[in-house]
């Protein structure tokens, strides 16, 4: 019997065989840049995924877990793939406690689910992540991408409050807990945030839930160059006012967003006054009581109009959806407009970003790429290269464009990741900018989560 | 302990700062809880040079090692629980660097909390976590620790205001982890270390946010006739939408000893009280104010104070971060627990604990940060009558079993330390506990740094006396002295 079919009879044998399959075209859903898994696996529980571990560990297997494949592409090449380990069996929401603001949700569940359940009850989680209707809670954990909303909520390690999961040589564990306060043991599971499936199979997510707000606001600011919307920006962190979300959006994003509709979400049309392909716009959105919401429109007119806008457009109920999903979904829109699309998160300090906004257009005309930015004011630059084509010459110029985007967020102290790329640039750049003085630490994090190197190997940083 | 360790220590760090003599040792022996552990000598290093010299020397000659910041912990983290060397980090006070554009500071790790808010005052800015120690508690003891405080419920704890850190690892090697920017790349280690109690290595430099003052804080003292009708009133507080600042229970038996010590004027008959603080843009902060008092009226509050002035919140403050120092008045001693449970359980934990309080022969004082379902209830009693020790320490344990019991934690700020080591495998399996030493094996191989620390089976020196069968609970019930005001150590 050849290796892979006797891999597959054990998988079957823990999974069920209807739950395994070789079939290429099922295994190419999985692809990761270009890259085939030996087999595909789609386990009913925490036992279950620790069964095939101890399997694959036993085997050296390499093993990647997956749920809603949406974000797959982050991430260097595996090292080698042999086993897809999808969870979305694991789709299960177990525990929900409205009264305590906590929710406890497995793995494999898929986010927009999860935030169904929650707006029933008028409560939320501040995740607004691209392919937001596909992803998973545990991809969304483990991908570590962001959202808007981290303006005013932070980031998942603010609102995790514990996981379970599965370490590479077949131990099920958990951290945390699931009250909103807890400093028992270590966090190993901030430790999983952002890991690309490298420490263990995350199994169960708790998070902290949010009420909903009682009403909200929108707010568009243009500006004919950066630096006023970076006035703008210092200007309401100088304020009292607390908005929700605080994102810039370069012309060439704005004219994307005016021209293009994201396809993994409804069709819902912006408005045409709202966004330009000539002018740098501010988007903002607020909530709170109607006194709050008159305020802070006011105020932020005030401000826009200081810092020299040359409009400012409050964003009426009805059609904000249309601004808000177009943020969330950037990604997959910027990927369909350019599917060779090289996007690198910057993040640095608030005053640095000017900087790393001069770097980042001069390094598009320098290279001779189109470049979208979508800028978040906690300190965070995405920029993103559109090429029209992906020919070898393309790719050397998105691999130097990269390359001087990450040179500048060096020298302004921050930090880059080269998040989506095409696979033939991921040989030619470190995705992960400059090495970290730290990396030795991660080696030895790793090798306790995964002494026999089998999951997802060769994806993270340094080569983990 | 070896003399030549010692000259070589005082050849580090100078003869001055170097204490070895049993007399001197003995403060250092305690902390906030009821622990001890004496450590071998005691060293006062200069900066982080010193720090890393020290640890090369205690890891060439085996010595264990454990970093304290004031002593104020509650259970036993900075405490030298194998003896060894304590390394004091009282002067490396010096806030390094402020940012006011960008909101963030760099400060050594023996900078009292309060002090970086009061540097940072005349930008507008602070430093949010704010433990009750805060005006003695060290940033580097509260980065171990994961420090939460009254405001956490809307501003995070340690962990969510550390960008960066500093560390000296126990071979000496000195390595920034994090940094100053968000999204730092790879694992997230500063998350991993915030909350280590010391157990993976020493921090020498915090990177810190800055928060910025709200536009306006209003402090609303809402009192009740019973503890229930507080508790009910967290409960609709929760899931109304609104999130205070804010939000701390203080029951009747405690308002009387705070009161009778601090006189700020808090009824001293009432049952309960809420002191719950909004925040924000004057419009939000005035609404929410509204709905609060709005909502303990309807949970039969019969009064809702609201402060007219910052210094009538600050009194109001003031005693409530006093509560365990008033309690230190009336007992000897006192053993403060830190369980977590769920905000819908509060109401029949809060009856649960008296029930057990009873069963031992104490009045439990009940003082915490209800917004966040984090009890704090406060067993005073007397240590030299081993009796009151071991039923403080027993009923400590029945409810710490009873949150965990509910969903809950074990601590939800204090660490777990040597006080709530052998409570762990309560929360965490076998097989959790085990991943958790190899992350420790990983960082601290040798076991030099602050060993029979979180996880359950250390040998010890250092102790926490727990006799193994209870002795009948004698009356009367509260131990009362009128010992001298105790510092307030939480």
């Amino acid at each position: 019997m050849s290796s892979a079919a006797k891999q597959l009879q054990s998988l079957a044998g823990i999974a069920g065989e209807a739950n395994t399959s070789t079939d290429p075209q099922t295994l190419g859903a999985y692809a990761i840049d270009g890259r085939l898994p030996g087999v595909l696996v789609r386990p009913s529980s925490a036992e279950e995924i620790a069964e095939i571990l101890r399997c694959c560990a036993a085997d050296k297997l390499a093993v990647i877990p997956t749920a809603g494949a949406t974000k797959l592409r982050i991430g260097a090449p595996p090292a080698r793939y042999d086993v897809a380990l999808v969870t979305t069996r694991l789709d299960k929401i177990p525990a929900y406690d409205p009264g305590d603001l906590t929710v406890s949700a497995e793995a494999g569940a898929r986010l927009s689910d999860l935030l169904a359940l929650l707006t029933e009850k008028r409560q939320m989680l501040p995740l607004a992540p691209p392919f937001l209707n596909q992803a998973s809670v545990g991809g969304t954990v483990a991908s570590g991408v962001d959202s808007a909303l981290r303006h005013r909520y932070g980031t998942v390690r603010d609102f995790l409050l514990g996981i379970e999961f599965v370490t590479g040589d077949a131990i099920r564990a958990k951290s945390g807990g699931r009250v909103v306060k807890n400093v028992a043991g270590y966090d190993l599971h901030k430790l999983f945030i952002g890991s690309l499936g490298t420490l263990g199979v995350i199994t169960r997510v708790n998070f902290k839930t949010f009420p909903v707000p009682e009403a909200s606001g929108g707010f568009l600011a243009s500006f004919a160059n950066e630096s006023g919307a970076l006035e703008l920006l210092r200007r309401i962190r100088h304020s009292p006012l607390r908005v929700t979300t605080l994102d810039v959006l370069n012309p060439a994003l704005a004219a994307l967003f005016a021209s293009r509709t994201p396809s993994t979400a409804p069709d819902a049309p912006l408005p045409g006054s709202w966004l330009c392909g000539s002018s740098w716009a501010v988007a903002a959105s607020f909530d709170g009581s109607d006194a709050a919401l008159r305020r802070t429109t006011s105020e932020l007119e005030g401000m826009a109009g200081e810092a020299g806008a040359n409009a400012t457009t409050l964003l009426a109920e009805d059609a904000r959806p249309s601004l808000w999903v177009r943020i969330r979904e950037w990604i997959p829109l910027l990927l369909d407009a350019s599917p060779a699309a090289t996007i690198v998160r910057v993040s640095a300090l608030p005053t640095q970003l000017g900087e790393i906004l001069g770097a980042a257009q001069l390094s598009g005309d320098r290279n001779e790429l189109p470049v979208a930015i979508l800028l978040r004011a906690v300190g965070v630059a995405y920029v993103a290269f559109l090429p029209g084509q992906s020919d070898e010459q393309t790719v050397g110029r998105l691999a130097r464009a990269a390359g001087e985007v990450a040179e500048a967020a060096a020298a302004a102290k921050g930090f880059s990741f080269i998040a989506w790329c095409p696979p033939e640039l991921k040989g030619q750049v470190s995705l992960w900018g400059k090495e970290r003085a730290d990396i030795s630490l991660m080696r030895k994090v790793k090798q306790v989560f995964d002494p026999e190197n089998v999951l997802s190997p060769g994806r993270y940083i340094g080569g983990l | 302990m070896d003399s030549t360790v010692l000259r070589e220590l005082e050849g580090i760090v100078g003869r001055e700062n170097v204490l070895s003599s049993p007399d001197e040792l003995q403060m250092y022996e305690y902390d906030g809880s009821v622990a001890t552990g004496r450590p071998d000598c005691v060293v006062f290093p200069a900066d982080k040079r010193q720090v890393a010299e020290i640890v090369r020397l205690t890891g060439r000659r085996s010595v264990p090692i454990v970093g304290r910041g004031a002593g104020t912990g509650l259970s036993g983290g900075a405490l030298a629980r194998e003896g060894g060397v304590q390394i004091v980090f009282s002067r490396m006070n010096q806030i390094l660097s402020v940012d006011a554009e960008n909101r963030l500071a760099v400060v050594q790790p023996g900078v009292v909390n309060w002090e970086l808010s009061r540097a940072v005052a005349h930008l507008g800015l602070h430093y949010a976590p704010d433990p009750s120690s805060q005006k003695a508690s060290t940033i580097g003891g509260n980065v171990s620790e994961n420090s939460g405080g009254p405001h956490t419920l809307a501003y995070g704890v340690t962990t969510n205001h550390v960008l960066g850190l500093e560390l000296v690892l126990p071979d000496g090697e000195t390595v920034e982890i994090g940094g100053s920017a968000v999204d730092p790349t790879g694992y997230d280690l500063p998350g991993l270390l915030v909350g280590s109690e010391g157990t993976l290595a020493l921090v020498v430099e915090i990177t810190v946010k800055l928060t910025p003052n709200p536009e306006l804080v209003k402090t609303l003292l809402a009192v009740f006739e019973t503890a229930d009708d507080a508790t009910e009133t967290v409960v609709a507080l929760t899931v109304s939408g609104i999130t205070p600042a804010a939000c701390e229970m203080i029951d009747g038996w405690t308002i009387a000893v705070i009161e009778d010590w601090i006189h700020a004027g808090l009824p001293t008959d009432a049952g309960a009280l809420l002191l719950i603080d909004v925040d924000g843009l004057r419009e939000s902060a005035e609404g929410e104010a509204a709905a609060v008092a709005e909502i303990a009226r309807r949970h039969h509050a019969r009064e809702v104070r609201v402060a007219r002035d910052a210094r009538e919140s600050e009194t109001l403050w003031k005693a409530r971060k006093n509560a365990f120092g008033a309690v230190g008045r009336v007992a000897p001693d006192y053993h403060s627990q830190d369980g977590v449970i769920p905000r819908t359980r509060l109401p029949e934990t809060l009856r649960k604990i008296a029930e057990i309080g009873q069963k031992h022969g104490f009045v439990i004082g009940n003082v915490f940060h209800a917004g966040d379902g984090n009890l704090h209830p406060l067993i005073g009693f007397d240590r030299r009558d081993p009796s009151q020790l071991a039923h403080a320490l027993a009923a400590a344990d029945e409810i710490i079993a009873w949150c965990v019991e509910i969903g809950g934690s074990i601590t939800g700020e204090h660490g777990v330390g040597m006080e709530k080591d052998r409570l762990m495998p309560l929360l965490f399996s076998p097989a959790d506990i085990e991943l958790m030493k190899r992350v420790r094996g990983a960082f601290n191989p040798l076991g030099l740094l602050n060993p029979g620390k979180i996880f359950p089976g250390g040998k010890s020196c250092g102790e926490i006396h727990v006799p193994a069968s209870l002795p009948a609970v004698q009356q009367p019930a509260a131990p009362i002295s009128d010992g001298s005001p105790a510092t307030s150590p939480q």
